[in-house]
């Protein structure tokens, strides 16, 4: 069922840099309608993986499909269905913002209104002003923008929110939800983890060139994310009770504080075991690994580690 | 076509909000121009030993077709590569193009843009010669069209070419201001060709600006129109688009 929706799919990419393999066997679908994330250290490949998407970067192997077409042979009519902002570019310093959008809107048939994009991102005041005298954060709205304005099929964020004022990313995170609801589909590659689990259906984690792992942000930390921390004060004795509770792998007494682990709903089992004890402790306190969590578990031991730092880019 | 002449107008607007870039290749050429003529002065000279100067002709109608070749070879050399350097160096290639606007619609509008900044630049040199020095009017100006035309097609290739191959914005100006300089010195338009020792004169003879000039020199002085220079430019036209066309599809490959 999965192919028959899927608008990307990609086979077993691979791409190198010479001796680096930026690319070394990535593989994943991405359905119609979906937020797809790709979150991973800096130079795991995720820019690379989405411009061989693109059609931007031509890759050594595997099967590359997005919108039934091969990018690397329908290039034009890929561009014309996808929108991107790319990680890394650039307008002229001198161009002013609606001549931007405007000329961007005129390279495609049937682009959409530009005018109302203007209003969406923020930029209605910053109308007649050059790109050189934006801020960090304008530009990088314009070049959202300027995604945005051939009504996409497909959007491309790499490192959308970079350098946006927290409103703005919040802003921009609404605006997104938005074009999804008219039915398009996102790939977003972030390094903010509450930006992927406010908006990504799925995940992918790319580490060292693969795919280290793929759910949703739920089923990442269910099946990523280790046991289930339950801590509380009590008089519980040698805590044997708990102990017999399914889920609890370990019981850790010291004094009156006690510390459980286990898995899946075990919370809601020490609450009920607890209960029936008669006992109440006001600080009971549930644990589970955030995304965050996961994330530095699943990509913080790549080995050589040089060009990969686990740390979220300053924005 | 279409996109080339909006890319060709926006470009036009953005170089008119920064046109301290201009002045140097718009400008200088005139400077030039204004010392030279006013060195050498119109009149024929022939030295006791028979030995003539600038090809026997005065030397400020000499200069004529040269300086109108030197603001096609500053904007072509120095002008052109850089922009198109800088774009590249920037990411703002890699945003027009993957928003539908081919690199080669870019490169055309930038052509466009340097051919029309010639003609301006030349339409200046010549016509601040008219006003100080007076020179003879050129003998057919419908070829000196068409042979400015060829020069200024033929810069904008290889102005292209400088572009796309050189790594970065300060390497193409670098290497353009070079080119140029070089050009400029030994491609008969700086001091009278005749005085340059031979390897010299072999070196300007090998430089496309040389032919450029002795084509124009023809239309302006009435020589007519030299078929040997203007298939040397047509031949560095012809390598340069292609060897363009290569790198693009070699860097698209990557
Ligand atoms: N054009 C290039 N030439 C040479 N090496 C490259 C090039 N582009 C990327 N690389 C290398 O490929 C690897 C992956 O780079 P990529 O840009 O895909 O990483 P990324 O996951 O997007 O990282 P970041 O989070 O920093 O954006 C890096 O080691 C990088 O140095
Ligand atoms: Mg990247």
């Amino acid at each position: 069922m999965l192919a028959v929706t899927a608008v990307i799919q990609v086979d077993d990419l691979h791409k190198s840099y010479g001796a680096t393999r930026a690319v070394d066997g990535v593989s994943f679908q991405v359905e119609r309608g979906e937020i797809f994330g790709i979150l991973g250290p800096n130079g795991a490949g995720k820019t690379t993986s989405v411009e061989c998407l693109q059609g931007l970067r031509h890759p050594d192997s595997g099967t590359l499909r997005i919108l039934g077409l091969d990018p690397a042979h329908d290039v034009r009519e890929v561009k014309r269905r996808i929108g991107s902002q790319l990680q890394e570019s650039a307008l002229p310093d001198r161009i002013k913002v609606w001549e931007a959008l405007e000329l961007f809107a005129s390279a495609v048939p049937g682009a959409s209104d530009w005018e109302g994009l203007l209003d969406d991102w923020g930029l209605t005041a910053k109308r007649n002003a050059t790109y050189a005298s934006l801020s960090g954060g304008q530009k990088q709205r314009l070049l959202v923008a300027l995604s945005l304005v051939n009504s996409p099929e497909i959007v491309f964020l790499d490192e959308m929110t970079t350098g946006m004022d927290p409103l703005a990313r919040r802003v921009a995170w609404g605006l997104i939800e938005r074009i999804r609801d008219r039915g398009a589909t996102v790939i977003l590659v972030t390094h903010f983890m509450d930006e992927a689990e406010r908006l990504c259906d799925r995940i992918a984690v790319v580490s060292s060139g693969k795919v280290v792992a793929l759910g949703s942000p739920e089923e990442l930390r269910r099946e990523h994310g280790g046991a289930t921390l339950v801590r509380f004060s009590a008089k519980i004795g040698d805590g044997g009770f708990l102990k017999k509770i399914k889920d609890v792998t370990a019981v850790r007494i010291d004094g009156e504080s006690v510390e459980i682990e286990g898995t899946g709903a075990v919370a809601v089992s020490v609450a009920a075991a607890l209960a029936a004890k008669g006992l109440a402790p006001v600080d009971f306190e549930v644990a589970r690994a955030s995304l965050e969590d996961v994330y530095l578990l699943l990509t913080g031991d790549t080995g050589d580690g040089s060009d990969e730092s686990p740390v979220e880019e300053a924005p | 076509m279409r996109m080339v002449l909006r890319l060709a107008w926006l470009e036009g607007k953005l170089l008119l909000r920064e046109p301290i870039t201009l002045v140097f290749v718009l400008v200088l050429p005139v400077v030039m121009m204004i010392v030279m003529c006013g060195v050498f002065g119109n009149e024929v000279e022939v030295e006791d030993d028979g030995q003539v100067f600038f090809m026997g002709v005065g030397a400020t109608d000499y200069y004529m077709g040269a300086y109108v070749a030197v603001v096609v070879a500053a904007l072509g050399l120095i002008n052109l590569p850089t922009h198109l350097a800088t774009y590249r160096e920037r990411g703002v290639l890699r945003r027009f193009e993957a928003s539908s606007i081919s690199r080669w619609s870019l490169l055309w509008a930038h052509t466009l843009i340097m051919i029309v900044l010639s003609g301006i630049g030349a339409t200046l040199v010549v016509v601040t010669a008219k006003l100080i020095y007076d020179p003879t009017d050129p003998a057919s100006p419908g070829l000196l069209i068409l042979g400015f035309l060829l020069a200024a097609a033929t810069f904008a290739a290889f102005g292209t070419l400088l572009g796309v191959l050189m790594p970065t914005a300060r390497a193409a100006q670098g290497i353009g201001i070079m080119l140029w300089f070089v050009m400029f010195m030994l491609g008969g338009v700086g001091p009278p060709p005749e005085v340059l020792p031979d390897a010299m004169g072999a070196v300007g003879e090998a430089t496309p600006l040389l032919h450029a000039v002795r084509l124009l020199q023809g239309t302006w002085l009435g020589t007519g129109w030299d078929w040997g220079r203007a298939g040397i430019l047509v031949g560095i036209l012809v390598a340069s688009l292609g060897l363009t066309a290569l790198v693009m599809r070699l860097r698209s490959a990557r």
